[in-house]
């Protein structure tokens, strides 16, 4: 994901930062490591103008029509729940809110059954 | 007094067939006997758990689905506490999400009855949707 962030940034900027620079020869992932870019978020001119162009955020429940979030549905639940087991925010995923207050519901009964970690990596 | 619950319970590994069949069954029975009914029992199998309960790493899941009242559940959850190879259960009221998702269902169906003239966005949808689960 950072990856494909990180090309359009290349791809869809000019690169004010790097672009005075001759990119070839220099180990400039320097540069890209100080600063990695988000993977969404509105905006993104904290120094000036517009760096990338970041794709709109959409809810995946709208957009799919998905209406059923069952604390079952391990598939659907983890790709809502960080590698630390912690629900992401609406914020990074771009769920509208109540989708996000059904999901979270459901991932915390999916927790308490045991289908979900409460920390860490399911082992 | 008729809601539906689901009722979700996590047996020990080691435990046997016959052995869930007949605490299935005692279940089953309870549920009846208090005027309830059974709608479905599936058994989900052998699962690895997402942490360590009472030392197990593995569970088989059993999956209830349970028609009564509040005072049936308050039974079912004593029975699975003093039942010793379940390790841990979880109960779901599903009557009214249930009643949610059918009327939002009925307003899909009348929405798509009633305007045909409207093909263009409907292959897009399928196509993104395709997209993306696969």
């Amino acid at each position: 994901m950072a990856e494909e962030t990180r090309a359009t940034a290349v791809a869809g900027s000019e690169r004010p930062a790097g672009g005075d620079r001759p990119s070839g020869d220099r180990p400039s992932f320097g540069d890209r490591e100080r600063r990695p870019p988000r993977p969404g978020g509105p905006g993104g001119g904290r120094e000036g103008g517009r760096k990338y162009f970041r794709r709109k955020k959409v809810c995946k429940f709208c957009v799919e029509k998905i209406e059923a979030i069952n604390y079952k549905d391990v598939r659907l639940l983890a790709q809502f729940v960080a590698e630390s087991g912690k629900i992401v925010p609406r914020r990074l995923t771009g769920v509208c809110t109540p989708h996000q207050r059904r999901l979270s519901l459901a991932i915390k009964q999916a927790r308490n059954i045991a289908l979900l970690p409460f920390a860490g990596r399911a082992s | 007094m008729n809601r539906t619950y689901e009722l979700m319970f996590i047996v020990r590994p080691d435990m046997v067939e016959e052995e869930q069949d007949k605490l299935i069954s005692t279940l089953e029975t309870a549920v009846t006997s208090s005027g309830g009914n059974v709608k479905s029992v599936e058994k989900m199998g052998k699962r690895r758990l997402a942490y360590v309960v009472r030392r197990f790493h593995d569970g088989i899941y059993v999956l209830l689905t349970v028609e009564g009242g509040g005072g049936l559940i308050h039974e079912l959850e004593r029975r699975l506490r003093v039942t010793e190879p379940v390790i841990k259960f979880i109960t779901v009221r599903i009557d009214e999400e249930q009643k949610r998702l059918d009327k939002i269902k009925a307003i899909r169906d009348a929405k798509r009855k009633t305007p045909p003239p409207a093909p263009a966005p409907v292959p897009e949808a399928g196509g993104e949707t395709a997209e993306i689960t696969a």
